[in-house]
């Protein structure tokens, strides 16, 4: 694969030339093998493949590579993405899927890149004899009726499931353990399960519920369960389009999180996800307690130093450098299979902050300045301006002559008369039409009382 | 004919007193069939009778007279016959007879409606309105006859001048229906569209238990004007309207409610395409003039928005934003609003620029304190009146029983009042 482009180059040196311990200056291909463990991954340069698939193990890995595949331009980062994703499979037992990614590839990678049919035999003839004792198992422990062992059966009969593809037969195995989970530490189990299917089924319902349900079990949880919990329920709100409530989950995570769960999201992407929420939809205040002062999430935001450093420029107010940042990390997160839907919305959220918090402290504005200062031009940015007015976030108006913006504060006294003397019209509408109509329904009623008589 | 001059003789006595005309009521009454049979023959009796004192008698020979089929010779006398009896009867002994009177005046509308002279007929409906109704909060079958003939004269400030009092007492649902919608149609013609919004509220929400063509044609008339007067339109009735009414109006009048969306969309290209694309569809319902000025008011929703950006703002924009062709015509439509009083701005030729300035009303003179205080006054009255009317209906015995019998359903505390005997 080819290496990363030359002349933003060293831009993106200085941006982290403040430090990442380890990093290589050189620049590196995939395939050499220094050791990348600190390398920021989600940055502006273009995504390395093999870095970002290390992140993550299990499912996950290959349907973010197949994603990944799917969104982006780049033949090679194409072609390499799946090759990876062969290769994984490979180790697997999912011949659904790696029927796909051949299908995919279609003979561009060579001979050994194609459909291995043999294979695929094997693989689902192995998985046949599995299922079979599987079930002759769990038959003989449900007519012993040793709940533990049920429990187990049906664990194993999930976790197979899950392996092959099956992830609707997976989640109903997982949820017939409830019956039969006698501690907390199963009921953890068992939650973590459904709520890992049904991330990967897409279906975020049932990971909220779940993930109520485990933090409502009466023992107290250990700190990575905690944390994964937390992330779960971040993701649901992320796909619920609840960016304040993910954020705050986001932001909660603790340290302990560390790798344990690569099966669903890296510690990069805790970052991301809470760091961009966060700045979208938190307002000064909060931004500052719970970002920028807190320290467990200082340790995230280390692993992604761009979304560090413009969610301070964002509080410094350096609003250029920050829609830099923001500018240049958009393509990579549109190759992320969790945020890319609302990468868009978020972006337009932080820049709608950005131009308010911009106007805030002002009486009045050079319009020319504030362009500048957006990397804008003023007649954009004067219709920027119009429609955030008109949705009353900001309070103000346009000098459209002499390209001014002036704050405008409502007169409250005038205001107050004004509505007195409406809410009087209306009172009075109200009660007249009201007594009228009690007027019509006692004569209705009195008809129809009179026609019984 | 003995009968009747019997009955002739009896009247002429039995009309001085108050006591003297109830049992003139009873004989009348019972004479009343004799009277119907008699009808062609009974028009030369009527000169012997006053109305102005005979009026309850006059009254019944009069009607018995009209009861038959309306023709054009026997409208042209009958009219003047009804005018002058109208105008000089006495108030007290009508109202013993409202049917009666209501029916003689019917006729009177079909006569003048045939003659194709609608005018001479208003001011008699107008004096027969003032009799009948027993004060100014009564609704009378007579009201929307009379907005009927004022509509069709074109005399709508005659109709304002009733529609200026409120009602709060009515006969039949159907009256108060009419009444609201020719009402509505009179202020819009007299361009008090607030007016004639609240009218056409009032039907569309009065209480009906099943649907009536009035109330869909006034229902599309509320949407146009609720979009020309307020620049939108609620998409739900409130939630006293009726069920029926909710669950049907809206599928009922499909191309208004259309227009209203493709209307908040803003863009006025479709909107105008949109009402060409419909023309025969309102042109049938009489509603094109209506339509047309929705179209206008568009443009001055448009540029009220402005006001609220703006400080300034060139004339080349505004019309850009309002989607006008030039900045000339950008310019009459805000030297009309600010003639209209609808915006407050200064338009600046040479720059081609228009400055937007706040409502310069500072609520600090003696007539706003005025104007304020005798809002004041009026809002307590019609608060004792709320009161009063709620003391009624709580002592009334029908709706002790049903809330006593539906206890259950409601809270403890709005039900408590009742007392435990109503609980069968």
């Amino acid at each position: 694969m080819d290496g990363e482009d030359g002349a933003p180059k060293s831009l993106m040196e200085e941006m982290y030339a403040n430090g990442i311990e380890g990093v290589d200056d050189a620049p590196s291909s995939s395939t050499s093998t220094t050791i990348r463990k600190n390398r920021p991954i989600i940055s502006g340069e273009q995504l390395d493949i093999e870095a970002y698939a290390a992140l993550y193990s299990g499912r996950t890995k290959i349907m973010r590579l197949i994603f990944l595949a799917d969104h982006c331009d780049n033949s090679g980062m194409q072609l390499e993405a799946l090759r990876m994703a062969y290769d994984e499979l490979k180790k697997g037992e999912n011949t659904q899927l790696f029927r796909e990614v051949v299908q995919k590839i279609d003979g561009r990678l060579g001979p050994n890149y194609s459909t291995d049919a043999t294979w695929c035999a094997m693989v689902d003839r192995k998985a046949n004899q599995r299922k079979d004792k599987l079930e002759s198992e769990l038959n003989a422990y449900r007519t012993n009726l040793i709940k533990e062992s049920i429990r187990m059966g049906y664990n194993d009969f999930g976790d197979f499931y899950y392996a092959h593809g099956a992830l609707g037969d997976a989640f109903k195995s997982y949820v017939r353990t409830r019956d039969y989970c006698t501690t907390s530490k199963h009921i953890i189990q068992m939650c973590l399960s459904a709520i890992l299917v049904s991330i990967e089924m897409g279906q975020f319902a049932h990971v909220t519920s779940y993930v109520s349900k485990a933090e409502q079990t009466p023992e107290a949880l250990d700190p990575p369960s905690i944390a994964k919990l937390r992330c779960a329920a971040g993701l649901a709100h992320l796909e619920a389009k609840k960016y304040k409530l993910a954020a705050r989950k986001f932001l909660e995570v603790g340290p302990e999180l560390g790798n344990s769960y690569s099966e669903v999201i890296a510690p990069q992407d805790v970052a991301t996800y809470g760091g961009l929420c966060a700045l979208a939809s938190f307002d000064r205040t909060e931004l500052k307690n719970k970002v920028i002062d807190n320290i467990n999430f200082r340790n995230f935001l280390e692993l992604v130093p761009e979304v560090r450093e413009l969610i301070n420029d964002f509080y410094s107010s350096h609003y250029a450098s920050c829609l830099e940042y923001l500018g240049n990390l958009k393509s990579n997160l549109m190759l992320d299979i969790h945020i890319h839907d609302h990468v868009e919305t978020l972006y337009d959220q932080i820049r709608s902050k950005a131009l308010i918090q911009y106007t805030h402290p002002f009486v009045s504005v050079d319009m020319r300045m504030m362009a500048d200062a957006f990397k804008t031009s003023v007649a954009g940015l004067e219709k920027e301006l119009e429609s955030l007015i008109t949705d009353n976030q900001i309070q103000a108006r346009i000098d459209s002559h002499n390209k001014i913006l002036y704050a405008r504060h409502a007169d409250q006294r005038n205001a107050t008369f004004q509505r007195v003397l409406q809410t009087g019209n209306e009172f009075d509408w109200d009660v007249r039409a009201m007594l009228l109509r009690a007027n019509l329904l006692k004569h209705e009623y009195n008809l129809r009382a009179s026609r019984k008589i | 004919m003995n009968s009747v001059e019997g009955l002739l003789t009896q009247i002429r006595g039995l009309s001085s007193t108050a006591s003297d005309v109830l049992s003139l009521q009873n004989v009348l009454k019972q004479a009343d069939e004799s009277l119907h049979a008699e009808s062609t023959r009974l028009l030369p009796f009527l000169d012997q009778l006053d109305p102005s004192k005979h009026s309850l008698g006059y009254l019944y020979f009069l009607e018995a007279c009209t009861a038959g089929p309306v023709t054009t010779e026997s409208a042209s006398s009958f009219v003047l016959i009804i005018a002058r009896f109208i105008s000089s009867c006495v108030a007290e002994q009508i109202r013993l007879a409202p049917d009666k009177f209501i029916s003689v005046c019917k006729r009177f509308k079909d006569q003048v409606l045939l003659l194709e002279e609608p005018l001479r007929g208003v001011a008699p409906m107008l004096t027969a309105v003032r009799k009948l109704q027993s004060s100014t909060e009564h609704l009378t079958t007579l009201h929307p006859e009379f907005l009927l003939l004022c509509l069709l004269a074109k005399c709508y400030k005659t109709g304002l001048s009733i529609l200026e009092e409120d009602i709060f007492e009515v006969d039949q649902p159907r009256d108060l229906y009419l009444y609201c919608y020719y009402g509505g149609m009179i202020c819009i013609g007299q361009k008090c569209f607030r007016k004639a919004l609240e009218l056409l509220h009032n039907v569309v929400t009065a209480p009906m238990s099943t649907i009536n063509a009035i109330a869909v044609e006034a229902y599309k008339k509320y949407i146009l004007v609720s979009l020309i007067h307020h620049g939108q339109l609620s998409t739900s009735l409130p939630k006293y309207a009726s069920g029926v009414a909710q669950r049907n109006l809206k599928s009922l009048c499909l191309s208004y409610m259309e227009l209203a969306n493709s209307y908040n969309n803003g863009k006025i290209a479709d909107l105008e395409t949109y009402v060409q694309a419909n023309m025969e569809k309102f042109g049938s319902d009489n509603n094109l003039g209506l339509v047309k000025q929705v179209v206008s008011s568009i443009y001055k929703r448009n540029i009220q928005r402005l006001t609220q950006t703006y400080l300034t703002l060139s004339l080349q924009d505004i019309a850009n934003t309002v989607q006008l062709n030039r900045p000339k015509e950008a310019e009459m439509h805000v030297l009309q609003m600010i003639q209209d009083g609808e915006i407050y701005a200064t338009i600046n030729q040479k720059d081609g620029m228009v400055r937007f300035v706040e409502d310069p009303e500072l609520y600090k003179t003696c007539e706003m304190i005025e104007h304020i205080d005798l809002s004041i006054q009026r809002l307590m009255t019609l608060s004792n009146k709320l009161t009063v009317m709620d003391e009624l209906i709580s002592c009334d015995p029908l709706y002790l029983g049903k809330a006593g019998r539906e206890r259950q359903r409601f809270d403890f505390d709005d039900f408590d009042s009742v007392p435990q005997r109503f609980n069968i």
